[in-house]
């Protein structure tokens, strides 16, 4: 197996396999391997195998199947697939059972995409989406769809591996273990803020988050993107955007090597990585300039004051009442609260509540929130100025620049580059951060370096 | 420094049911994180305009009219609650 989406489509239209036996396969391989893994939280069998065979009558009518269909993935469990369990890794959620579909969700149904189950991640999406990279990592299904806040999709993509079974230890503080695609040797992207509907997403922090695919390949994750792009009128953040086709060639690309990123503390190895890359974008003709992003060092102070604000008020909505964890041992409303809440989140949810209700309360907004909001404002500019000079941004995939790419709301991409000798990884990963909705332009750049990577492995 | 009486507050702003010993806990942990961001003081932001999201948003509209929503899907909402009375959700008397 290991196939990306097209190889597995091709196998679908040529008849070599039906998308029963795909599916019988992936799950086979879950049931057999996923107890050291523990990527998936729920499976979802039943499900999976009925849709398949819907496939099968299509290609054995003759009927042209979407490019998704029959394809087998993996969804992050803060994500909403109507009738079954999500718990986006929580004990305050954890026999919650979706009433819809999240757009992204719905769409890729409507696409005959199989989905094979729900992925595990640190409780209310504070670490990573290590189970989705995972997954994909160990091929346990073709592609996933995660969320990024500060860079969770993108960080575990380039990692060899991913541990989703020590998740809630990897993640605390989004430490440099529990990140996604970049921690597994996958393709993550994260989308332009607003690119892709948020509904049925359970909020974490609503001006950070986005959903996004991660994947074998480049190529798949444009695929996947441009199926679950686009406004929704669910959404009032998302928009409408021209998908045009990349506008630059690769021998006139400008990339912008920011100077902040190759200081303090880079590994040696992730350097020599970035560095081989940075040559073979100019190999391929691409113009490689220095640029300055001076509100850097400010990034992971500006993150994280942002981010717990905005997660103590999304997490305010879980109070025992709705829907959820429910403690009944009062008749006072006030202790229903207290005690469901104490009892149900667990303790780094706790931390970045109080955390964030801190820096929200009287007398401490305008010193803490109001001032990061403002740095926040200096780093989207930092980014704005490059823009002027490049069309795309490379870095390493570490903690600075991730979170900087979603305070600024930019798209960016973490491609496998190379391996390192890394005790938590076997490879390290560049990213590349583009212009608002030009995903395209780094979608194609990464393309082209994918393949140049590829051809010089063979 | 945040003081035991600080994290009560918060906690009850929260509405965070917290033990003793997780009071001190976070207390002490409070003051750290707070420490972290005292590197901002050195950013004069007067003259900058905060930012709450990535782009301009505009606010969006409609009519304000009731949407009809599947009978079958409102059922499934009230049932996500944990106490209910019929198609009701229960909640502990206030008064």
């Amino acid at each position: 197996m290991n196939l990306t989406i097209k190889q597995a489509h091709q196998g679908l239209i040529k008849k070599e396999f039906s998308a029963l036996e795909l599916a019988k396969d992936y799950l086979k391989k879950i049931k057999k391997i996923d107890k050291e893994i523990s990527a998936f939280l729920t499976v979802l069998q039943k499900s999976a195998l009925s849709q398949a065979k819907q496939i099968d009558a299509m290609i054995a009518q003759g009927q042209k199947i979407p490019v998704l269909a029959g394809i087998p993935l993996a969804v992050k469990d803060n994500i909403l697939v109507e009738g079954e369990r999500c718990t986006t890794g929580s004990k305050i959620l954890q026999n919650y059972v979706a009433p819809y579909d999240a757009t992204v969700v719905r769409k890729l149904k409507e696409q005959q995409a199989v989905i094979l189950g729900k992925t595990n991640m640190d409780e209310f999406a504070l670490g990573s989406s290590c189970g989705s990279a995972a997954a994909v990592a160990a091929d346990m299904a073709v592609y996933a769809l995660g969320s990024d806040t500060g860079g969770s999709i993108r960080l575990p993509a380039h990692l060899g591996y991913a541990r989703p079974q020590r998740c809630s230890v990897f993640g605390r503080a989004e430490g440099v273990a529990g990140r996604p695609a970049c921690f597994c040797g996958v393709v993550g992207l994260k989308p332009t803020y607003g690119a892709v509907s948020r509904y049925g997403l359970m909020a974490m922090a609503s001006s950070l988050d986005q959903i996004g695919p991660i994947t074998k390949s480049v190529e798949d994750a444009k695929i996947v993107f441009d199926v679950i792009k686009g406004k929704d009128e669910m959404d009032s953040t998302s928009v409408e955007f021209k998908n045009q086709e990349s506008r630059i060639k690769n021998q006139e690309l400008r990339v912008g090597i920011p100077k902040e990123y190759f200081i303090e503390g880079i590994d040696k190895e992730v350097e020599g990585v970035i560095k081989n890359a940075i040559k073979k974008f100019e190999e391929l003709g691409a113009k490689t300039i220095e640029i300055s992003l001076p509100y850097t060092k400010y990034a992971l102070a500006c993150y994280y004051l942002i981010m717990p604000a905005e997660v103590s008020a999304n997490l305010a909505r879980y109070d025992g009442i709705r829907f959820g964890y429910f403690v009944n041992k009062s008749d006072a409303l006030l202790d229903v609260y207290l005690q469901s809440r104490e009892q149900g989140f667990g303790e780094e949810v706790r931390r970045r509540i109080m955390l964030g209700t801190y820096v929200l309360s009287t007398g401490y907004y305008e010193a803490y929130y109001l001032k990061a909001q403002k740095v926040r404002t200096l780093i989207k500019q930092d980014f704005a100025k490059a823009f002027e000079k490049v069309d795309v941004i490379l870095t390493p995939v570490s903690p600075t620049p991730a979170v900087s790419v979603n305070l600024a709301g930019l798209p960016a991409i973490s491609i496998p580059a190379g391996p390192v000798r890394d005790k938590v990884s076997n490879g390290a990963g560049i990213q590349l951060i583009g212009k608002p909705f030009e995903e395209s332009v780094i979608l194609a750049a990464g393309q082209v370096f994918e393949k140049s990577q590829n051809s010089a492995a063979t | 420094m945040v003081t035991k009486k600080k994290v009560k507050h918060i906690a009850k702003l929260a509405r965070l049911g917290l033990t003793e010993k997780e009071i001190e806990k976070f207390r002490k942990e409070l003051s750290s994180i707070l420490d972290y961001f005292e590197q901002l003081k050195q950013l004069d932001v007067t003259k900058v305009e905060p930012c709450s999201h990535p782009f301009f948003l505009e606010n969006v509209m409609r009519e304000d009219e009731a949407k009809q929503e599947p009978t079958d899907r409102v059922d499934k909402l009230i049932e996500a609650a944990p106490e209910r009375k019929g198609r009701y959700v229960k909640v502990k008397s206030i008064l």
